[in-house]
């Protein structure tokens, strides 16, 4: 089980407890053990950010750079693949491979990097235009495979390179330059879409709770196969204070709710904790504690490794457009096979069943063919 | 043996055509193998609906099968059949108008019913009421004979029985152009192997075909097709498809990487997909997208990491994958895009074949967006023009153009195998060192510091210690490939590219054909026209004039002596499958008052009608 508090999968760790590799990290050549520690200098790039000032860009960029280090690999094994809008401009701050894509496809050009190149850890950064508008076909797909690839998908709901359209999760009635009378699109909820596309890893988290976005970080790199983080992050210019109401202090204990793997589902002050049950009929709703007892609820465990997606994606539906109560943390993380394994196991047995790789001779059989005829 | 006579000829058209589910292209397939089995030269033209199964009977529901064979080098697939099978009313009728009169017509009777001579607008059987009264009819009740010569087999129900018939039609024909059958035998053992009451079935209506030749007083005499002269080598029957399949496969073995293919199925471009699937033994990987940017993109990521990327596609598919092949283009990255042309605009026509894409591959993409264009001009040539194409895109770094057609894609020839130890070592030198200095003089990696010679920039692949760099489809500073806006970078970043592609070497000459040496009229082609093109002049030559051909295998950029060559005949005519498409590049290009000759029919040129188009043109210029 996987969990953003004890930061380990099960992949993580052996039966004896000695430390193994992740899986999600399996088949990428790890620093020597003698090499000096990494630090996040060496991932900063030489290139000058050109972030508005206050975007919440800039807090994710320091965690991830912050976080590299912790994976142990080399920076010429890792590769960040983005796609078009702000966001996508991360690759050019890190100093690792990079490529800067177009519009929407940088999940097809990971799965192409990813698959033939085991020895990369391939992440996408993109953002919500970019990923659920006119890439959404692709990361659906690479959901549906299970390519291993880690998509952090900065979700500010808001068009902002182009200078401020509703996006695909903006809130209905949400009055952009393209809306101004108002948004009539109903969004999506990435969460649920990933859910539903049959992710295998899914999680949410905030640009300015670094601590939490680390751990999801470090659990979505973990997992092999996608993992798809949905990063809240303000727009300080387009779309100010849009998740204002989590990230205010006094509010926020009351309507952030944190998924703890094998914890009960709870939201609230410690004085007013309320329990998530499933009512009979199956409804999901938040009830004082009291209440749990007295009325003998099933009370909503959370169990992110259940094969049957429908309790996750129950879980993201507690979302409303009024924020009464966020989940935040890990929705979702199973094992299954991935597109890439597959994808190589299967060259691999051919190339080995034939004897090894093709020689000379091998291609000109090939080329001979089965019904060739000489001419003396 | 026969007691019949056996007559020799020198070369003959065959066309079989049915319904699609009657298995002519089965039929047309095998006869070609056993016909290049004999070592006649020979060329084919597979013509069949965009639908799987249209109602039955019915016009547009009317498959075929065309093939010449000779004991000379054969161009194209041929004008018009010799022989005609048609193996219902609807085949006739569509078919009918391209078979010359005196030619032989074998029809399936059982299939001429009222009903069925119906559903084409046919009152009367035209075996019966004159229509076919100038040509050779054989009529013959191929359903009712196939039938009773399967009689003992009483596992299988009349549809199955009925389902041989196309193997009789084979046998038959085998007989009359004493074709061996063994080969035949061979592949239904393979196909039939599992059930082996249908396996049987399949041979004996086969053997009671070829049985039905040599007994039916029908069937006076066969006919000998003695083997072509062909030079010395090992040969085997190819589709472009497959050549093209085989020529990448081919090519990233020579260059020593692994071959990925990103690819969304479309027709007539889907074969491609399916033969490389099959050979990751070569250490092919192939992945099938959720869409056609997808391809392109699973392909340019691959090619990013330091494979052979490689999309597949048809002229639709290009106009989705324009936007990816111009980051391919920015990214200065190799990867390798065939487009098998269809005809168009839209869906247009899946099945047909038309040269209508060459403008989209020169120019269907926003900004200055060179890519160098190739084109294959037969079925086999297909594995040399997709292993220029890898060739030009691992040394320049660029995307490439593979413009093949649907009538190389399923058309078919016999090609002389090459020796792998004469094809070109393509080896590829992977960056793996910092190239220059930055300010303090600490060794760095400049991405886009190219090559003096090519032009080309770095293939520094991710893995490479110290090497690591960013690049993107934003404009990028000339040498550190960072990004800039400046105005002179991007008017210079702009020429650089395509000055790169402007000056690919290893392109060689255009080699004029002009036997007399005093041709005023000079013929170009390029892709598929080669044969119909060659033929016609071949027949204009033979009847005493004199005219100037050549073929342009590459399209962009241009043989360097193009222009001279052009520009020293009195009138050039560029016969195409498209409105003009290559006469419009000419012009612009050379000022040369070049004469397009056109045809969008969805079918490659006729001999008889280009040989008619040189000899106007011969006679304007007295």
């Amino acid at each position: 089980m996987t969990t953003v508090e004890n930061r380990t999968t099960p992949d993580a760790t052996t039966t004896n407890g000695a430390a193994a590799r992740p899986s999600g990290l399996a088949g990428i050549p790890l620093l020597a053990p003698d090499a000096a520690k990494q630090t996040k200098k060496e991932f900063t790039s030489d290139q000058e950010v050109r972030w508005c000032p206050g975007c919440g860009d800039y807090a994710i960029l320091a965690a991830v750079q912050g976080f590299l280090p912790e994976l142990g690999l080399k920076r010429e094994n890792i590769t960040f693949v983005s796609g078009i809008g702000c966001s996508s401009r991360f690759p050019y701050y890190l100093d690792t491979y990079g490529m800067h894509s177009i519009h929407g496809r940088a999940p097809s050009i990971a799965t192409g990097l990813a698959t033939s190149r085991p020895d990369q850890n391939v992440w996408v950064v993109t953002g919500d235009g970019d990923a659920l508008s006119i890439g959404g076909n692709h990361l659906i797909h690479a959901l549906r495979r299970n390519v291993n690839l880690t998509i952090l998908l900065f979700n500010n709901e808001i068009y902002g390179l182009t200078k401020g359209q509703y996006s695909p999760t903006s809130r209905v009635g949400q009055v952009t330059k393209s809306t101004p009378m108002g948004s009539v699109d109903q969004p999506f909820n990435p969460v649920s879409l990933a859910l539903g596309a049959e992710a295998t890893f899914v999680a949410r988290t905030m640009d300015s709770d670094r601590q939490h976005l680390t751990g999801i970080l470090r659990a979505a790199a973990e997992h092999r196969g996608t993992s798809l983080v949905e990063i809240y992050q303000n727009c300080p210019i387009f779309n100010d204070g849009a998740f204002d109401l989590i990230k205010d202090r006094s509010q926020q204990e009351a309507r952030v709710v944190h998924l703890r793997d094998g914890e009960p589902v709870q939201v609230g002050p410690e004085d007013d904790r309320k329990t998530l049950v499933r009512m009979p009929g199956g409804r999901l709703e938040f009830v004082a504690a009291a209440s749990v007892e007295a009325e003998d609820l099933e009370v909503v465990v959370h169990d992110a490794g259940a094969e049957d997606p429908s309790q996750a994606f129950a879980l993201s539906r507690l979302d409303s457009p009024e924020m009464t109560h966020v989940p935040m943390g890990i929705f979702r993380s199973v094992s299954r096979p991935t597109y890439d394994d597959g994808v190589r196991a299967q060259v691999r047995s051919a190339i080995d069943t034939a004897g090894g790789p093709a020689t000379d001779d091998d291609l000109a059989a090939l080329l001979r063919g089965r019904d060739s005829w000489t001419v003396a | 043996m026969s007691s019949k006579t056996v007559q020799k000829l020198d070369r003959v058209v065959i066309r079989f055509a049915g319904d699609s589910g009657d298995g002519m292209q089965l039929t047309g397939d095998r006869f070609t193998s056993e016909t290049a089995a004999m070592g006649n030269d020979l060329s084919t033209l597979p013509n069949f609906p965009a639908e799987i199964r249209a109602p039955q009977g019915t016009l547009p529901g009317v498959s075929s099968f065309q093939l010449h064979f000779a004991d000379h080098d054969v161009l194209t697939p041929g004008d018009a059949p010799d022989v005609l099978v048609a193996m219902n009313p609807a085949a006739l009728k569509a078919n009918l108008g391209d078979v010359p009169r005196g030619a032989t017509i074998i029809v399936n009777t059982d299939e001429f019913s009222k009903r069925n001579l119906a559903k084409v607008g046919y009152a009367e059987s035209p075996v019966e009421d004159g229509t076919l009264e100038s040509f050779h009819v054989h009529a013959v009740p191929l359903t009712s004979i196939t039938v009773e010569a399967l009689a003992e087999f009483e596992g299988l129900t009349r549809k199955e029985k009925e389902r041989a018939k196309n193997m009789f039609a084979l046998g038959l024909l085998s007989w009359m152009y004493t074709r061996p059958t063994t080969g035949t035998e061979a592949f239904l053992t393979k196909k039939f192997g599992a059930h082996p009451e249908i396996l049987e079935a399949n041979l004996t209506a086969l053997k009671a075909g070829w049985n039905y030749g040599e007994t039916t007083e029908d069937f006076a005499s066969s006919y000998e097709i003695a083997p072509a002269t062909m030079p010395a080598g090992t040969y085997r029957n190819i589709t472009g498809n497959t050549a093209l399949a085989h020529g990448l496969v081919a090519a990233a073995h020579k260059a020593k990487l692994p071959l990925v293919l990103g690819s969304y199925p479309i027709t007539p471009a889907s074969d491609i997909l399916h033969a490389l699937s099959a050979l990751k033994r070569h250490d092919v990987t192939t992945m099938q997208a959720e869409d056609e940017i997808a391809g392109i993109g699973i392909a340019l990521g691959a090619s990013f990491g330091g494979a052979i990327g490689v999309t597949t596609t048809s002229g639709p598919g290009v106009a989705l994958k324009s936007e990816m092949i111009g980051l391919a283009v920015s990214l200065e990255l190799p990867l390798v895009i065939v487009d098998v042309q269809r005809g168009g605009p839209s869906t247009g026509l899946p099945t047909k074949t038309e040269q209508s894409d060459l403008l989209q591959a020169m120019f269907g993409r926003n900004g200055e967006s060179p890519v160098p264009v190739i084109a294959p001009s037969t079925p086999a040539d297909c594995f040399d023009a997709a292993f220029e194409a890898v060739r030009i895109a691992t040394a320049y770094r660029t995307p490439v153009f593979l413009l093949s057609d649907g009538y190389l894609a399923n058309g078919s020839e016999p090609w002389a195998v090459p020796e792998v130890s004469d094809l070109p070592d393509l080896s590829v030198e992977f960056a793996s060192a910092p190239n220059g200095v930055d300010d303090k003089g600490e060794p760095v990696f400049h991405p886009f510091l190219r090559d003096p010679e090519t032009l080309a920039r770095p293939w520094a692949i991710p893995g490479t210690p110290g090497l690591e760099h960013r690049i993107g489809g934003i404009e990028k500073a000339d040498v550190t490939g960072n990004i800039s806006y400046d105005p002179d970078n991007h008017d210079k970043m702009t020429r650089l590219r395509a000055a790169k592609v402007a000056g690919i070497a290893g392109i060689p000459d255009l080699a004029v054909e002009d036997p007399s040496g005093e041709a005023r009229l000079f013929i170009l082609g390029w892709g598929s026209t080669q044969g119909p093109i060659a033929a016609a002049v071949r027949a204009v030559r033979n009847a005493g004039h004199n005219v100037a051909s050549a073929h342009l295998r590459h399209v962009n950029p241009f043989p360097a002596n193009l222009g001279e060559v052009l520009r020293s005949y009195d009138r050039v005519v560029v016969p195409e499958m498209n409105l003009g498409q290559l006469s419009m590049l000419l012009r612009a290009e050379f000022l040369v008052d070049v004469r397009p000759h056109t045809s969008v029919r969805g079918l490659p040129f006729s001999t008889v009608d280009l040989a008619d188009v040189i000899l106007t043109h011969l006679e304007e210029l007295k």
